[in-house]
């Protein structure tokens, strides 16, 4: 039995930002144990007078010796993500507690076809994995489907095209729902029934499914796998928010 | 001591007190789940209790389980992901009217659904009032999502152990950790005691 996840202290050296709404935050987190692809941690938030807020979010990044990786999205009126992504600076210091979750994880001993599915910040534990296959030189074929509402929100925007020119193996399809750009292989609009033959969902094909994003995304998404025959042993879930953005 | 935040103040939730630490106020109702939302066919629908040797003891259908005496348990809830609902409002069946025929010593409840799910319970949280089996919510059906056709409904614990598409009780003599109790969450799961994780 492992003994109790302590609350460690991480101290923020770099942020980027993401997309206009969202920010990559890199903290130096010393003692940090490591963690897989897909896991998660708890950030806690004090105020002056002690009153405190805790959230989930995804690491995503595979294991770096001390250094935990977020991409957090600003959520309107939000509690804690817009403290992260419009007031935290490099140098601040937080409460996090990690790495958690056991079961939306990926490991490169793992040689099945994988199938990811990300919808809007759902990526972030998706992108962990497709960087942790390429950190450990994985041979499983990825393929990565990505929804985003237009090419100014895709995270990872540019790493994402060089790793999929470059990394053996791994596909990567972008959808777009509300504008595409132009030469985009497909129109914009929510991913709907004629889109997974051009995704790669074919059933019996893939090794295991992982499905992260909001609520009404991913219920969509496998919905539609379940009404084509996908087997639903083979699929992962994790939902991020409470609505069905 | 935890540390301060620089600039954070947070928003204050007027219900404060009755939020556990950790937890904070939603008016959705969030989803969370480990995989696909299975389907099942209300006339194929089985609800059965197996003892420690792993006899099935007793089994309800469908049509049986809407016989049985009906409560409208209204619980507030509280997600190991952070948000708390308050005010839930529940249609079923409690445990023990399910559990009125059985004779048992055992102390553990090994708690089963439709999909593969497992969650474990000590018995005596399953009994005295505290849980339900329930397939009605907020005046409508429980919905697939949410766990319907039927749930199990243990407020007073994490809602991890609430298990959606319950199928089945075993009940043991020891305890045996369910899917996310050996996946690193705790094996009790008291929210008011913070008891998040495996050690807390
Ligand atoms: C396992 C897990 C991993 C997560 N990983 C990430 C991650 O990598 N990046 C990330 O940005 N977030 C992630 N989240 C979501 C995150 O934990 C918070 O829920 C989110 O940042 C909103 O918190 P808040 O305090 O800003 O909003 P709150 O003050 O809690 O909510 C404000 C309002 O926004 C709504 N809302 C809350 N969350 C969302 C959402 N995600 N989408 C749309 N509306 C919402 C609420 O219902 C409420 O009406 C993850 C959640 C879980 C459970």
């Amino acid at each position: 039995m492992a003994g109790r996840l302590r609350w460690q202290t991480g101290r923020v050296v770099a942020i980027r930002e993401e997309t206009p709404s969202s920010k990559t935050i890199l903290f130096d987190v010393p003692g940090w144990p490591g963690h897989l692809a897909g896991q998660h941690v708890d950030l806690r938030l004090t105020a002056e007078d002690g009153y405190s807020a805790e959230r989930s979010y995804s690491i995503a990044g595979p294991v770096d010796g001390e250094r935990v990786e977020l991409t957090v999205q600003r959520v309107p009126n939000g509690e804690v993500s817009t403290y992260l992504v419009d007031d935290l600076r490099v140098g601040d210091e937080l409460e996090l507690r990690g790495p958690i979750g056991g079961w939306f994880v990926w490991r490169v001993e793992e040689l099945l076809p994988v199938l990811l599915v990300a919808g809007g910040s759902g990526v972030v534990p998706l992108m962990a994995m497709v960087r942790e296959r390429a950190r450990t030189g994985g041979v499983a074929p990825f393929t990565f489907v990505y929804s985003a509402r237009s090419a100014a929100e895709v995270y990872y925007a540019d790493e994402l095209a060089g790793r999929a020119r470059d990394d053996d193996g791994l596909t990567v399809s972008l959808v777009y729902t509300r504008s595409a750009p132009a030469g985009s292989h497909r129109p914009a609009g929510r991913i709907g029934q004629s889109d997974p033959d051009d995704l790669g969902w074919k059933p019996g094909a893939e090794g295991r499914v992982y499905v992260c994003g909001p609520t009404g995304f991913v219920e969509a998404v496998v919905g539609m796998m379940l009404d084509r025959g996908h087997d639903p042993s083979t699929i992962r879930t994790e939902r991020f928010g409470p609505t069905g953005g | 001591m935890a540390i301060v935040t620089r600039g954070f103040r947070g928003r204050r939730d007027a219900s404060a007190e009755r939020l556990p630490p950790g937890q904070y106020q939603t008016r959705d109702f969030p989803v969370l789940s480990a995989g696909p939302t299975p389907r099942i066919a209300l006339d194929e629908w089985r609800f059965t209790i197996t003892d420690e040797p792993g006899s099935p003891v007793r089994s309800w259908t469908w049509s049986q389980l809407l016989e049985l005496p009906v409560e409208q348990p209204v619980v507030d809830i509280h997600c190991v992901t952070k948000w708390s609902k308050f005010g839930t409002r529940w249609e079923g069946v409690s445990l023990d009217t399910l559990f009125a025929s059985v004779e048992t010593s055992a102390g553990y409840a090994l708690v089963h659904s439709y999909g593969g799910y497992t969650t474990n319970l000590p018995l005596a949280d399953l009994l005295g009032g505290k849980a339900w089996i329930v397939y009605r919510y907020d005046g409508g059906d429980l919905s697939p999502e949410h766990g319907g056709p039927a749930r199990l409904l243990v407020p007073h614990l994490y809602f991890w152990k609430s298990a959606k598409w319950v199928n089945g009780i075993t009940l043991r003599r020891e305890d045996q950790p369910g899917f996310w109790e050996s996946l690193g969450y705790n094996n009790h799961g008291d929210p008011w005691r913070e008891q998040r994780y495996t050690g807390d």
